[in-house]
């Protein structure tokens, strides 16, 4: 069984098709990349993913629950997490901070009990700390523990924001652009980062993204996306050469 | 510049950074407790004022400063929790359970109207919670079984086992009755800030999308914070109602929501310090307003008395020149020259620049 499964999904605004019948699917463990040219609808398909949009058309299945009417909220916990094309972290607060909001789901305290500051809130926030602890680590985050997200150079937020994903303890992370905007350094650090995710982790990653480099170096499929409509799926090799995608790229005019 | 060594998580998790921060603190609160014994019975009673304005403060800054949603309709439950907290003393029930039955009610009244009103944003929200404010002007005065109508309700002395208190006969007791609502209610606030509760208003506040990827339900969060904002402001109410003896509809005109807003903003949005900054200005502007008239009329003769509505122009005044030149109110201000005095001479001029955010409207594509 995949653990994500897309079927025929789609999703109309008005007249504009932005995914128009896409099926994937996406297996334990791998990294899965889904490139295509500006527009083509692949953050719309994470938003579908993240249940922020209602598909016109389709099913998700997630570890073989069908989460096609599952609520925004409910999906963290199910272990989706994922980050933002345009970074959205939590601007007015600091790198700590961001990361503890990645362990809501798994406080047990109520707002009573943290309002009066009762042990079980003492205990989740401990326990969060923790969790916390263990990301700083990993992404080598501990020089900007307790620096403010405002004052953060770009490609250190962008980390932060793949820390706070991986602080909710996912199963399948969702990676929209993370090398955009980086250096070629940061780059590369952010493929050593992807393939830590999944062979340390034992992360599945499904990723959008534009810098071939990064693409080749991690992915174990990628498939093309344009217009909303599925292009061509392989190797990240494959997928290159396919004419189709040639096309998609230059332009019908060329 | 003081550097803090953490040893274990629970530095963190606890309310005073350090020693010297708990000592202050306490020293603050020692002198909170002497000051009715050094100042006059006037001035005590004017500082209980303050300390109203200070809950009431924290109770929008809960809703305005750390969830991210304005109200300019606040008064509006200050006056559910005036009305209230009287009707359920006429009752019989003693104070010591009514202060706190009237803030549940409005806090819940306050969830219960927050799930359609947060529903919107921005300009569309600040418009329906003025008329929120202006409703409850109207109800005040055709609920009249229970606010008295056009008349209002006096409010009956307080008993707290066998102590009578009453504002003008025992002040120093009502200020102490007060400060200790203050307390209790500034230890909640910090235990909220603290918890995972208040990070997910913080997270609401900064950005819903993440907030709701996380996990956060952001319409339960938004209403939660709505009502806990509400019931801090309801229990000021109460307060209120037994300070100015007697309430009735003009005790909670849309001027008072207003004021509560420019509270906040000028304290500095976003902090529990920021509620009190704003509470001092907003609660001793009138006498400095009076101190300034006594004094041009006596030396130059001018009689600025013959201009009402000044004190209003002269908030107005102040909330500009905070919103261009202090956005993050008095206590950013009070930070920053912190910051400049501990770092002598190594201050650089742009260290608070404000830096700039991408615009938000195509934060999802
Ligand atoms: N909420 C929305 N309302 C209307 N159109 C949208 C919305 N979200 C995305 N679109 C449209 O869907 C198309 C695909 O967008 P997107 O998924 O962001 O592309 P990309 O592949 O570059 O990430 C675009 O034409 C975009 O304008
Ligand atoms: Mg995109």
């Amino acid at each position: 069984m995949s653990l994500l499964s897309v079927t025929d999904l789609a999703i109309h605004f008005g007249g504009v098709k932005a995914v128009d019948g896409v099926s994937f699917d996406v297996e334990e463990g791998e990294v899965f990349t889904i490139v295509g040219p500006n527009g083509a609808g692949k953050s719309t398909i994470f938003n579908l993913i993240s249940r922020f949009y209602q598909p016109t058309h389709g099913k998700i299945l997630f570890a073989g629950e069908d989460i096609t009417q599952t609520p925004a909220h409910h999906i963290a916990e199910l272990g989706i997490a994922r980050t933002f094309q345009n970074i959205e972290l939590f601007d007015h607060s600091t790198v700590l901070q961001n990361l503890l909001v990645g362990g809501h789901t798994k406080r047990r305290a109520s707002w009573v009990e943290d309002v009066l500051h009762l042990p079980r809130s003492r205990n989740n926030e401990r326990e969060a700390r923790r969790a916390v602890e263990e990301v700083i680590d990993f992404l080598d985050l501990a020089a900007y523990r307790d620096k403010m997200i405002a004052g953060l150079p770009y490609g250190v937020r962008k980390v932060v924001e793949i820390a706070r994903a991986l602080a909710s303890d996912p199963k399948l992370i969702l990676l929209d652009e993370p090398a955009s905007g980086l250096s070629v350094e940061e780059t590369a650090d952010m493929a050593f980062w992807i393939e830590d995710m999944q062979k340390d982790l034992g992360l599945t990653v499904l990723m959008v993204e534009h810098d071939m480099s990064l693409v080749s170096a991690v992915s174990d499929r990628v498939l093309a996306v344009a217009e909303g409509k599925p292009l061509s799926m392989g190797t990240s090799a494959e997928v290159q050469s396919d004419p189709k995608v040639i096309e998609a790229y230059l332009g019908t005019a060329a | 510049m003081k550097v803090h060594f953490k040893a274990s998580y629970d530095d963190d998790i606890r309310l005073f950074e350090d020693r010297a921060r708990l000592l202050k603190y306490a020293v603050l609160l020692g002198l909170m407790c002497a000051l009715p014994f050094v100042v006059s019975d006037y001035l005590t009673g004017e500082i209980t004022l303050v300390l109203i304005w200070c809950i009431a403060g924290m109770g929008l800054m809960i809703l305005a400063g750390h969830t991210g949603q304005v109200s300019l309709g606040h008064a509006a439950f200050l006056a559910m929790g005036a009305f209230s907290n009287l009707w359920f003393m006429e009752q019989g029930i003693p104070f010591l359970l009514a202060l706190p039955m009237a803030a549940i009610f409005t806090g819940v009244v306050g969830a219960i109207i927050a799930l359609p009103i947060l529903r919107l944003s921005g300009i569309y929200l600040a418009i329906a919670t003025i008329a929120l404010s202006i409703i409850v002007e109207d109800v005040a005065i055709i609920a009249e079984p229970y606010t008295g109508g056009v008349m209002g309700v006096f409010a009956p002395p307080i008993e707290i086992f066998g102590t009578m208190i009453d504002r003008y006969g025992t002040p120093k007791l009502f200020y102490f009755l007060c400060l200790v609502c203050t307390v209790l209610v500034t230890l909640a606030y910090a235990n909220l800030l603290r918890s995972a509760t208040g990070r997910s208003f913080l997270a609401v506040r900064d950005s819903e999308v993440s907030a709701r990827a996380l996990g956060v339900n952001v319409t339960r969060t938004k209403a939660l914070a709505f009502g806990l904002s509400c019931a801090v402001t309801g229990l000021a109410g109460g307060l209120y109602a037994h300070f100015v003896q007697i309430v009735n509809y003009e005790s909670f005109l849309i001027l008072i929501s207003i004021t509560m807003v420019l509270q906040v903003v000028i304290g500095g949005l976003g902090s529990i310090h920021g509620a009190f900054f704003g509470a001092i200005v907003v609660g001793l502007l009138p006498q400095g307003i009076a101190i300034v008239r006594d004094f041009l009329q006596g030396t130059a003769g001018i009689d600025i008395s013959a201009y009402p509505g000044l004190d209003t122009a002269v908030f107005a005044a102040i909330i500009i020149v905070f919103i261009v030149y202090e956005p993050q109110g008095l206590y950013g201000f009070y930070r920053k020259v912190k910051a400049q005095w501990e770092l002598f001479p190594l201050a650089r001029r742009d260290m608070f620049k404000r830096s700039k955010s991408y615009l938000k409207t195509e934060r999802m594509r």
